[in-house]
């Protein structure tokens, strides 16, 4: 990553006062392994992470060198079999580690939601043997970072009219197109990049950094991920070997499938960044006096904090049952969007009312609050729109399609 | 070399505090509970150093019932390889040393590791007790351990100073801050731990000479009181009739 004006980022000796917040016991019906998890994926963030993440996402630059700590502590891919580099863990493990990740930082959740769901998983489910013993290890242990390719520059929610494609050329493909908003991408050493055969079908391939006519130039100028890199795939007439090619799956459903994926990591995410947002809130309103006493006895904020607590809750219980569902692979890629979409909208909302409890306190970087909200702006809309995500609830309620 | 850890569970450092049965036990209820810091992050992790320098095994032992497992699965994942639990809660600090002792008497360890105290009680009385239980040569509080040479070199913090303190294996040590650093287990680690024997024993009989009459909670701090920087008398009076330190 190239930036001009490069400063060094050191730790702020400002502590992470975050404390845990489980109002109906939902801890109970997790296990010891997804406690043990969760409390090592928070230690790690609190000790690693939020010293930095302020400063990070002001200068808007992401700190590439957690790729190295998000492996080291198994956060790419711990669902994944311990052989191809996962932690072999359940699918709830894998949502608390997105929990506790994005308590800190969406960007953050983020580059590990990439790395394990949309690259990791694609290459682990749809990959040939020789494909995942040659990425998977090297993607678990950070030393090599992905990123996946769908979403292109005139087509967002429509991935199915993507213009980019291959044309068969013997032992390899020759690929052309571009794809827009890929996190990870001017950073990442390969891209699992969707494309059109010459048939109409939708094929993955695995592109490599280097490979002549690949680029990947950065976004700049986002208000939100600020701490997460952003960018484009730009491909002229590249040549993958046929190798390259995902050989199990055909179809939207490939994309689709690993969306699947990162959005019920999502649905789990969200609800860590809601919980540190009513925690600072939660706080300061104890902290805060006004008209001589805490501004947490007066009735209006009682109102928002209870509410606050009362959504957290019902999420809570969302993506526990979610993730049992999952844990028995019976998690449905619509339950999966209502989980995504209520979750996600539920964290907006909650920074939006932690905001004003904060007062004016509340738009600077001394708390975390309007980095979580314009970092939601993004969870909002990426991994398919709050809009579609609704449409996909009312597709399956009535068995009708409203997207065309 | 053949080390032991003992371990115990302590309440979070934010645990709202409160006692029940006439303020004679904690209470524990809605209570999030950890692995004793210094237990975790120092006489684990130095054991680990140890052994990873020396070769051995690490068996962390913990006197408690079925609930402290999650702490015993959490120094296996940190890197211990076997684990003892005595079957039955801790009622005392004697009662805890002889049942470590009991156990650590047939097993011959080099060396026994403990935190300095626990953060509920603020005893530091085990590490002591399992010593002279054992008839071993006991280090208190010690912030670092040179184990370069045969012989091992702690160090004690003390008032105005260290004391160096030169010593062979077999002994009990108890390790502050500065011994070693905080090791975060990992998703692997965690996994692993599953695979890792947990042997639970029957305690032994003990008899008590102690016990609690009752806690009771410290006094309620007062608010701060601001003074205005040009109103010194005021200040002076407050030291003087309030604060009584002048
Ligand atoms: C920071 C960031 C990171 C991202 N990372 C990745 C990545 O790594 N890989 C990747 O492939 N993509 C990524 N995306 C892209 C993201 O998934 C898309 O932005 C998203 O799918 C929406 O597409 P769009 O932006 O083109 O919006 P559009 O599809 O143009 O949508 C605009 C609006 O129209 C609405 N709309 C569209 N169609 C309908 C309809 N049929 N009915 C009703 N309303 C409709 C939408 O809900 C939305 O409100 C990222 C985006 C961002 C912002």
């Amino acid at each position: 990553m190239s930036h001009a004006n490069d400063t060094v980022i050191t730790k702020s000796d400002k502590t992470d006062r975050y404390q845990h917040h489980d109002y109906y016991g939902v801890d109970q019906l997790l296990s010891e392994d997804h406690l043990l998890a969760r409390d090592a994926v928070r230690d790690w963030v609190k000790q690693e992470v939020s010293p930095i993440i302020e400063e990070y996402a002001e200068q808007a630059k992401c700190p590439v060198h957690l790729f190295k700590g998000l492996a080291d502590i198994g956060a790419f891919g711990p669902s994944l079999p311990l052989k191809y580099g996962g932690g072999g863990m359940d699918e709830i493990a894998y949502g608390v580690i997105m929990q506790e990740l994005e308590r800190c930082d969406s960007g953050l959740r983020s580059m590990a939601s990439v790395q394990g769901s949309l690259v990791m998983y694609p290459i682990y489910k749809y990959g040939s043997e020789e494909q995942r013993m040659k990425y998977l290890p090297k993607l678990g242990s950070g030393e090599f970072i992905g990123c996946f390719g769908l979403t292109e520059p005139d087509h967002g929610s429509n991935p199915s009219g993507m213009l980019t494609n291959v044309v068969d050329d013997g032992d390899a493909y020759i690929l052309n197109g571009s794809k827009m908003w890929i996190t990870n991408s001017p950073i990442a050493d390969i891209a699992v990049v969707w494309a059109k055969r010459e048939d109409g079908r939708i094929i993955g391939l695995i592109v490599e950094k280097g490979m002549k006519g690949f680029s990947a130039p950065e976004i700049h100028g986002k208000w939100s991920l600020r701490a997460s890199i952003t960018g484009e795939l730009v491909f002229e007439d590249v040549r993958v070997p046929k190798a390259n090619v995902l050989p199990n799956v055909e179809g939207l459903k490939g994309p689709l499938g690993c969306l699947s994926k990162a959005r019920y990591g999502i649905a789990w995410g969200a609800i860590g960044a809601a919980l540190d947002c009513y925690d600072s809130a939660l706080r300061y309103s104890q902290e805060r006096i006004q008209f001589g006493k805490p501004i947490a006895q007066f009735q209006l904020t009682q109102k928002k904090l209870a509410e606050m607590i009362t959504e957290i809750t019902k999420a809570q219980l969302l993506a526990w049952r979610l993730g049992s569902l999952a844990n028995d692979g019976k998690a449905s890629p619509a339950q999966i969007s209502m989980a995504k979409r209520n979750n996600v909208h539920m964290a907006l909302e909650i920074a939006r009312e932690a905001r004003q409890i904060h007062g004016g306190m509340g738009i600077t970087n001394e708390y975390p609050i309007m980095r979580h909200m314009m970092n939601l702006e993004t969870v909002l809309t990426y991994e398919g729109t709050h809009d579609i995500h609704l449409l996909i609830t009312g597709m399956d309620v009535t068995g009708l399609n409203a997207f065309k | 070399m053949k080390l032991l850890v003992c371990i115990s569970k302590t309440p979070d450092t934010t645990a709202k505090i409160s006692f029940k049965d006439d303020n004679t036990q904690f209470n524990g209820d809605g209570v999030n509970f950890i692995l004793n810091p210094y237990d975790e992050w120092y006489a684990l992790v130095r054991a680990i150093e140890l052994k990873e320098q020396k070769g051995g095994t690490v068996t962390v032992i913990n006197v408690g019932d079925s609930s402290n497992d999650i702490i015993i699965r959490k120094a296996l994942a940190i890197g211990a390889d076997e684990a003892v639990r005595v079957d039955q809660p801790a009622k005392s600090s004697i009662d805890t040393a002889k049942q470590i002792a009991e156990y650590a008497k047939s097993q011959s360890f080099d060396v026994i590791f403990l935190g300095k105290e626990t953060i509920d009680y603020n005893g530091a009385e085990v590490g002591a007790m399992v010593a002279e239980l054992l008839e071993l040569p006991y280090v208190s509080f010690a912030s670092n351990m040179d184990s370069s040479a045969e012989h091992f070199v702690l160090t004690r913090d003390i008032e105005g100073g260290v004391e160096e303190i030169k010593l062979n294996a077999p002994f009990v040590v108890s390790a502050a801050k500065g011994m070693a650093e905080q090791r975060i287990p990992n998703m692997r680690g965690i996994m692993m731990a599953k695979r890792k024997p947990l042997n639970v024993i029957p305690g032994i009989e003990t008899s008590s000479h102690t016990g609690v009459k009752s806690f009771t909670l410290p006094a309620e701090k007062d608010g701060v009181k601001m003074i205005d920087p040009d109103n010194m008398d005021e200040l002076v009076r407050l030291l003087k009739e309030e604060a009584k330190v002048l």
